[in-house]
């Protein structure tokens, strides 16, 4: 499989507290990686290093054979933020376009990619209502479609199910695999374990360590357990057990 | 072309919210007006003053109609007067010496009656003189008249060789000269507003501008909207371009809405051209715009990007012209000179007061575009906070 993203050997500190340690991972097209781990573990240091917002202290984060950070590599990358990020006073469809018309979208594709957008969500309706007037879960949702607006080629999702509803997280989790079978590589980070069942491959982090990966069932194989729940745990244990060893 | 994107959005988002559209239109006019009115009962001021024991005479002389002469009975303490009866100031004669006490609560009121009592005293002398100089007159015709009885008690072969003295009629008669007054720029009725009025132009609008567009960035930055914009292609630069031309745009109205106010409403004259008000309101709205968006960068909230004002704003319109920088020590004219304000009050001002055509202000121009060239690039420079390419 071709490697799209590749973060070998990344430190992160901030404030003299580290924050990362010693992190590696590949991310694939036609597959969906799953960042998973409580709050506060790093993920989304993790994420920020990977879009080039934040720099590593040391090892390197390359995306299409690009070393980060690459304005250019951003065009390929939908990035779907933790905050929903959006302009409130505007309403769903002028954010769309606002972001469809800053990655360049053809003019004569620009409607169809909103309302194409909008529907993976189930938006179509709200869209000329301000974002000000949107729910928790609507906001999110709009956020989702956002990263889709250009069509990229890497999805990289933060926390992208909270606040939405189990029949509407179906739908987004079904639209998602059809992006990995098309040959997008998606990134997601979760702390819910449903939505870490759903991932082609897993990584499971603690305090900024890399606990342990692979698939979701064969991590349960090789913990001998049947839930990816127990998996967690006792990966963080015996990863302590190493620690103090 | 993302530049026109992140305009656009700008322009719908201020049209959108009503209170800081009201801010930057309606405040300014309401502003001015409230000065306009607040300078121009200025030039009325009456001071009161209390007398003791001055002949009428003088008194009439200081008499004017910025003074109200309140005259006391019986002999009172200066001091204690002013005190009680909240004069401006008591003049009491003693021993022929003229003493004046001021309250000097209000420099305007002293000065009134410094300059009443000079003058009446200067007039007082001048009269005396007229007085004595025609006296002197008299006793020199009679000096005359007895030469001639004396040369004609002269023997004749005397007599001849004396000069027939005539009296003098050369003597100049006081001229009555009359006083035109012509002023170069304004009218005879110019208040303080009129002059002030290119200073106050100047700061409205880079108090605004800076403060409106500063927090504006800092929303998008606590909003998290900055952090996706930076996971667009977007260039660092668009994203400045494109808040520099949006506000520029909400800068030019509002310049337009206060000259135009001034002119048809206040009836305020603009000698210059109001197309070079404009341009030059416009650099300096993007001065402020672009100091605003760098200062952003080093507020975490919008009561710190308030913070600043008293920092930035403020020590900027004491070197705008209210004091005139030429009067100030050497290093506060160079403190001044580093201000931005100054060069666009003082280009508003030679445009406005005296008609000065552009490129008679291109100086203070250029400074200005100086200002704003070192502005965008720190600005960009800051933004490398956020992303490093």
């Amino acid at each position: 499989m071709d490697a799209v993203v590749t973060v070998t050997h990344v430190d992160k500190s901030f404030n003299k507290k580290r924050i990362l340690h010693d992190v590696n991972l590949t991310a694939s097209a036609h597959e969906i990686l799953g960042l998973i781990g409580p709050s506060g573990a790093g993920k989304t240091t993790i994420i920020k290093n990977i879009m080039g917002m934040e720099q590593p202290d040391d090892g390197e984060v390359t995306i299409f054979g690009n070393k980060m950070p690459n304005r250019q590599v951003l065009q390929r990358i939908g990035f779907m933020a933790q905050d929903d990020a959006l302009y409130d006073s505007l309403t769903g469809r002028e954010n769309l376009k606002f972001f469809a018309q800053l990655f360049g979208v053809k003019k004569d594709q620009l409607n169809e990619r909103i309302e194409y957008t909008a529907g993976v969500v189930n938006l179509n309706q709200d869209l000329g209502k301000r974002v000000s007037n949107y729910s928790g879960g609507m906001k999110r949702r709009l956020s989702l479609a956002i990263s889709l607006i250009q069509d990229p080629d890497l999805l990289v999702l933060d926390e992208p199910t909270v606040g939405i509803d189990p029949e509407l997280r179906r739908q987004i989790w079904d639209e998602l695999r059809k992006y990995a079978k098309d040959g997008k590589s998606i990134i997601i980070t979760t702390h819910v374990m449903e939505d870490a069942a759903e991932c082609d491959e897993l990584l499971m982090i603690r305090e900024g360590h890399i606990i342990t990966h692979g698939s979701p069932d064969s991590l349960e194989k090789e913990y001998n357990v049947d839930n990816l729940e127990q998996v967690f745990l006792k990966a963080g244990k015996s990863n302590e057990n190493s620690d103090n060893n | 072309m993302r530049i026109l994107t992140i305009t656009k959005r700008i322009f719908v988002e201020m049209f959108r919210d009503k209170r800081t559209l009201a801010l930057m239109f309606v405040a300014p006019l309401f502003i001015l007006s409230l000065m306009y009115f607040l300078f121009q009962s200025n030039t009325n001021t009456v001071a009161d003053i209390g007398t003791y024991n001055v002949s009428s005479s003088l008194v009439k002389t200081i008499d004017n109609k910025h003074i109200k002469i309140h005259k006391m009975s019986s002999d009172v303490s200066a001091k204690k007067t002013i005190r009680d009866k909240d004069y401006a100031g008591f003049i009491k004669k003693t021993d022929g010496r003229l003493i004046v006490t001021y309250q000097n609560a209000d420099q305007n009121k002293t000065g009134i009656i410094k300059k009443s009592v000079q003058m009446a005293l200067i007039k007082t002398q001048i009269k005396e003189l007229a007085a004595a100089t025609k006296k002197s007159k008299a006793g020199l015709m009679k000096m005359q008249a007895q030469l001639q009885q004396i040369k004609k008690q002269l023997p004749a072969s005397i007599s001849g060789r004396i000069p027939a003295a005539s009296a003098p009629k050369n003597m100049q008669k006081p001229s009555n000269l009359k006083l035109t007054q012509h002023y170069l720029y304004g009218k005879s009725n110019s208040s303080f507003f009129t002059t002030m009025l290119p200073v106050f132009l100047g700061f409205m609008v880079f108090f605004f501008v800076f403060l409106i567009s500063g927090i504006s960035l800092l929303n998008e930055r606590n909003s998290r909207t900055l952090d996706r914009l930076l996971a667009t292609p977007v260039k660092r630069s668009e994203i400045i371009y494109g808040y520099l031309s949006g506000y520029g745009v909400v800068a030019i109205i509002q310049t337009a809405i206060i000259v135009l106010f001034c002119i048809y409403v206040l009836g305020i004259e603009i000698l210059g051209s109001i197309w070079v008000v404009l341009l030059i309101c416009f650099a300096l709205a993007m001065v402020a715009l672009s100091m605003g968006l760098f200062v952003s960068t080093f507020a975490a909230s919008e009561f710190q990007m308030v913070q600043f004002i008293p920092i930035i704003v403020i020590p900027q319109i004491f070197f705008s012209g209210l004091i005139p920088v030429a009067n100030m020590a050497g290093w506060l004219q160079a403190i001044a000179h580093i201000m931005p304000l100054y060069y666009g009050a003082s280009a508003l001002t030679d445009v406005i007061q005296k008609q000065a055509s552009f490129s008679a202000v291109i100086p203070q121009f250029s400074a200005i575009l100086v200002f704003l060239l070192v502005f965008i690039v720190l600005n960009m420079i800051g933004m490398r906070k956020y992303r490093k390419v």
